[in-house]
């Protein structure tokens, strides 16, 4: 019997769990996919929002303001690629200025410090490249960029480290009540459990309904995105947002905290929970609409596009909800909503770890873990490491002067940490987001038989069963 | 460390130069190489095709190859391989950053450098095309790797986009390993590879290749499972309606070649918009004192064997530039970039009358008129190569067939092979049969007789790559 089970190991579920790893809890975690940060949490725009934007008195308000403010500290205590790059939000006319007002003192409700409205000339001298009917911004100095993945799998690495158990390939396929707890049931087994936490994303409205009477509806809402070549990285500081629309906070310009530019994302509602295909409108929309806010983007500096899914609350018990629902399902005890965990559901994963958490420990009433170990160190990377720091990793290994990924000078040593690291790499994929080799400009075109001959050789499997990210997704045929 | 010139990639390029800089007396010299072996892309690029203005015959890539590691070895010039040049700083010295198992991070001082790092592939993700992200998308030239040096095959059913040489050779080259090739699509109305290779790539096997068509999609979650093709309006816009879904597991990207310039912008070089190489005067020498560029690194070229003749240039630049110092720069002299080809076959072709020639890269259009006494009237060729072509053809076609053989015991899975001779087109077959099941242990030479009268064609099936 456990304690407690997370179903999902996205941000939120992972951020949950690393929480509850500081406490005597037997605490599981299930994930379908092969990986953690497999969903909404690999594809998005990895912005640390201020916390301007949602409704006073929300939770999104509340724990966005709150995620802010922990990101800087937990970035150095995990180690993981964060910058407080500063936002802002675009106005393209003079007409809608009162609405950037609307938006700082919404902010300033929430709590959000430091907010400025900038005329067009100071916005100039911050971004040199914006466009050119730009003519006022929203400054939001906390405003920050994160590494969507290396936040993921630090948390679910730490939560590892300190005693939590996960499973990969564990879709959970029904939940029943019990007397005291809840029996999940999977693909392959059954678990039981006295407090579950429903952390699935775009199916946390499925994983609630196997439990409630009151039904839940997320309908995904497809976000495409454009990655630019690091040459062109710098054609942007802050992250440029607009004006929000219905649909959300609109196509935002951003550099990423690796270096490379993102804009990005349209905003689809979809039917399918899968659908995370790109198309050539919502491609052309992007680049139409992040024009507006950066002048003069490249478009042949593109190296990738993708597509996300933000687990958008539609319904739940017959209602309109506009924010997460963080709650314990009302004829559920014990059965505990993180859902509807849509945009600022990234920044705010640090605070919705704690807000959660403390619900538990209501429940279940644990003693604090004595040996939690609060830091976690990363892989450090050869491209960004000085010339003394390379060569202590060398002489420690000599396959850290292996270099596998040109584009993004990612050695050997790094990929077998990776792999051997607690929740380690076993696919492509998750090599790509814990070191980066297969990010650049050649997206893998080189790389890609060297990693798969690595991953063959450390999981002593034949590289026809090394995959991209779990499934049939293989590389190469058996041999005859 | 110290020496007179480091020459970044032991691929043609690099090689040519380094000879011809030693020709010119620099003797004290190192090639850093990034894979196990000097010859570069050359190693993967097994079929033949090359050579006819260098060496006067018809060479497959690691033929190519080997001609050049023999003259370096004979030469004893020195190279440091699995290699991999992390910085480069010009000036006097110049200062080259490497790393490697044996010697971990270490600098070289160099009077001169010569940048010889080829090119890379247009992925997926620059072309833009939508869809999902599955497995099963690869540049040619990764699958290339795959099948050439892994001697493993990256799928069954297989789409190429892009119809260069490379997209081509690999629709062939995976039709013989067994893999169907659906088709191969190509945004313009031309191909951009040979005549010859269309013929002896695509129309040998039944290929089709759709001109003004392009992939607008891409099905499959985990593993391709097709793509969808349409048609594309003189403005390469896809045409709403003529979409078509095409199964498959793979898709093959031949869409571009694009000079691999990190280390010469991370040394300062200007670079040239135009070519996506470093900017250079008549000396092939950069903006950047002591540097000097040549190959693929420059720009894109058509042959490898202008490669080599460029190559050689910058290697005796850069020992004038060591032996007799710092001259004027000059102006910026920008290469000349071959055109691009842009062929198509001409389309109201009698296929029994009317052949492509594929003796040479000209690929002449033959009329081949049968007389009542048997003999054949031929016009068209330019040559007396393209006579024999055509009369063979018209009577008993042949080919030359290069593949790869497994090898046991040695420091790589597979050797590149080649029939010494054309066999009958009938037989390639049997031939692939034959070169599929052979196993041979290591060492393999260049030129080692791996299979004797093969299919029963008297032809042997020789090793075109060297193997310890």
């Amino acid at each position: 019997m456990y304690d407690v089970i997370v179903i999902g190991a996205g941000v939120s579920g992972s951020a949950v769990a690393r929480e509850l790893s500081r406490y005597e809890l037997k605490t599981l975690v299930l994930e379908k996919a092969s990986d953690v940060c497999e969903g909404t949490s690999k594809a998005n725009s990895g912005i640390v929002h201020g916390g301007y934007d949602a409704e006073p008195g929300t939770l999104k308000a509340k724990l966005n303001v709150l995620g802010n403010k922990k990101m800087a500290a937990l970035s150095k205590e995990l180690d993981f690629s964060y910058k407080q790059n500063g936002s802002m939000v675009l106005c393209f006319d003079e007409k809608e200025r009162f609405k950037l007002e609307e938006l700082k003192a919404r902010g300033e409700a929430n709590g959000v410090e430091g907010l400025r409205i900038i005329d067009r000339q100071e916005l100039l001298e911050k971004e040199p490249n914006v466009g050119d009917e730009a003519v006022a911004a929203l400054y939001v100095p906390t405003g920050g960029i994160v590494c969507p993945f290396g936040l993921t799998i630090a948390l679910a690495e730490n939560a590892a480290v300190n005693g939590v158990e996960f499973r990969f390939g564990e879709k959970v396929t029904g939940i029943q009540k019990k007397e005291s707890g809840y029996l999940i049931q999977t693909e392959s087994q059954e678990f039981e459990t006295k407090v579950v936490v429903n952390a699935a994303g775009v199916y946390a409205d499925q994983i609630h309904n196997m439990v409630s009477e009151n039904k839940m509806e997320i309908t995904p809402r497809k976000g495409e995105y454009l990655l630019y070549d690091k040459k062109v990285g710098n054609m942007a500081s802050n992250t440029l947002f607009q004006l929000p629309t219905i649909l959300g906070k609109g196509i935002l310009v951003t550099p990423t905290v690796h270096g490379n530019l993102l804009t990005g994302p349209t905003a689809t509602d979809l039917p399918d929970k899968d659908g995370k295909e790109t198309s050539q409108d919502g491609l052309a929309q992007v680049t139409e609409k992040a024009a507006l806010s950066v002048k003069g983007i490249p478009g042949r500096q593109v190296i990738t596009s993708f597509a996300g899914l933000r687990a958008h609350l539609t319904k739940f018990a017959g209602h309109n909800v506009d924010d997460f629902v963080i709650e314990e399902v009302e004829d559920a005890p014990g059965f505990i909503d993180v859902a509807g965990m849509e945009s600022p559901g990234l920044s705010c994963a640090p605070a919705t770890g704690e807000y959660v958490a403390d619900m538990i420990k209501k429940i279940l009433h644990p003693e604090e873990k004595k040996d939690f170990i609060s830091t976690r160190k990363g892989i450090m990377s050869m491209a960004l490491a000085t010339e003394e720091e390379r060569h202590a990793k060398i002489k420690e290994n000599p396959a850290y002067s292996n270099v596998i990924c040109r584009c993004e000078t990612v050695t050997e040593g790094e990929i077998l940490e990776a792999i051997h690291r607690p929740l380690g790499a076993t696919t492509t994929d998750g090599i790509k987001r814990r070191t980066r080799a297969g990010m650049g400009r050649c997206q893998s075109g080189f790389c890609n038989p060297r990693v798969v001959e690595i991953l063959a050789r450390e999981l002593s499997i034949d590289a026809s069963q090394v995959k991209k990210s779990g499934g049939d997704s293989w590389y190469i045929l058996p041999e005859e | 460390m110290r020496t007179d010139l480091i020459i970044i990639g032991g691929g043609p390029a690099g090689m040519a130069a380094a000879l011809a800089a030693y020709e010119k007396g620099i003797t004290d010299l190192l090639i850093l190489e990034r894979d196990k072996e000097l010859g570069g892309i050359l190693n993967q690029c097994i079929h033949n095709g090359f050579g006819l203005h260098t060496f006067k015959e018809e060479l497959t890539g690691p033929e190519y190859a080997v001609r050049y590691m023999d003259m370096v070895a004979e030469k004893k010039i020195p190279s440091l391989l699995n290699t991999m040049v992390v910085d480069v700083q010009g000036g006097s010295p110049c200062v080259v950053t490497a790393m490697n198992r044996e010697q971990g991070m270490f600098k070289i001082e160099a009077k001169a450098v010569v940048l010889a790092m080829g090119c890379r592939e247009r992925s997926r993700g620059a072309m833009n095309i939508p869809g999902t992200r599955p497995a099963g998308i690869y540049s040619a030239g990764t699958a290339q790797r795959y099948v050439n040096i892994e001697g493993r095959m990256p799928g069954r059913e297989v789409v190429v986009l892009g119809s260069g040489d490379i997209g081509l050779i690999m629709a062939r080259r995976m039709t013989l390993q067994g893999a169907k090739v659906k088709l191969v699509a190509e945004i313009m109305p031309y191909s951009g590879g040979l005549k010859r290779n269309i013929v002896q790539c695509l129309d040998d096997f039944g290929i089709p290749l759709k001109l003004s068509h392009t992939v607008t999609q891409v099905h499959g979650k985990e593993r391709v499972e097709g793509v969808t093709i349409s048609k594309v309006d003189e403005k390469l816009r896809p045409i709403p309606g003529t979409e078509e879904f095409v199964a498959c597991d793979t898709l093959l990207l031949s869409c571009g070649l694009i000079p691999e310039n990190e280390l010469s912008q991370g040394a300062g070089a200007q670079m040239d918009d135009m070519t996506a190489g470093p900017v250079v005067n008549a000396r092939l020498e950069t903006t950047v004192k002591g540097i000097f560029a040549c190959g693929n690194v420059l720009h894109v070229h058509d042959l490898v064997d202008n490669v080599s003749k460029e190559a050689e240039k910058a290697g005796e630049f850069a020992a004038d530039y060591i032996l007799n110092g710092e001259e004027d720069w000059g102006e910026v002299v920008r290469p000349k970039i071959p055109e691009k080809t842009k062929c198509t076959l001409p389309e109201d072709r009698d296929a029994g009358s009317q052949l492509i020639c594929i003796g040479c890269p000209v690929g002449c259009l033959i009329t081949v008129k049968k007389n009542e006494d048997g003999s054949l009237d031929i016009t068209g060729n330019t040559c007396k190569k393209g006579e024999a072509y055509a009369r063979s053809e018209m009577t008993a076609p042949v080919r030359t067939v290069t593949s790869i053989i497994r090898v046991e015991g040695g420091s790589g899975k597979v050797v590149p092979v080649k029939t010494a001779g054309e066999i009958p087109k009938g037989k390639i077959g049997q031939c692939m049969d034959e070169i599929e099941a052979a196993v041979v242990s290591a060492p393999v030479k260049a030129g080692d007789v791996l299979i004797e009268n093969v299919a029963g064609t008297s032809v042997s099936v020789i090793a075109t790559g060297n193997l310890l």
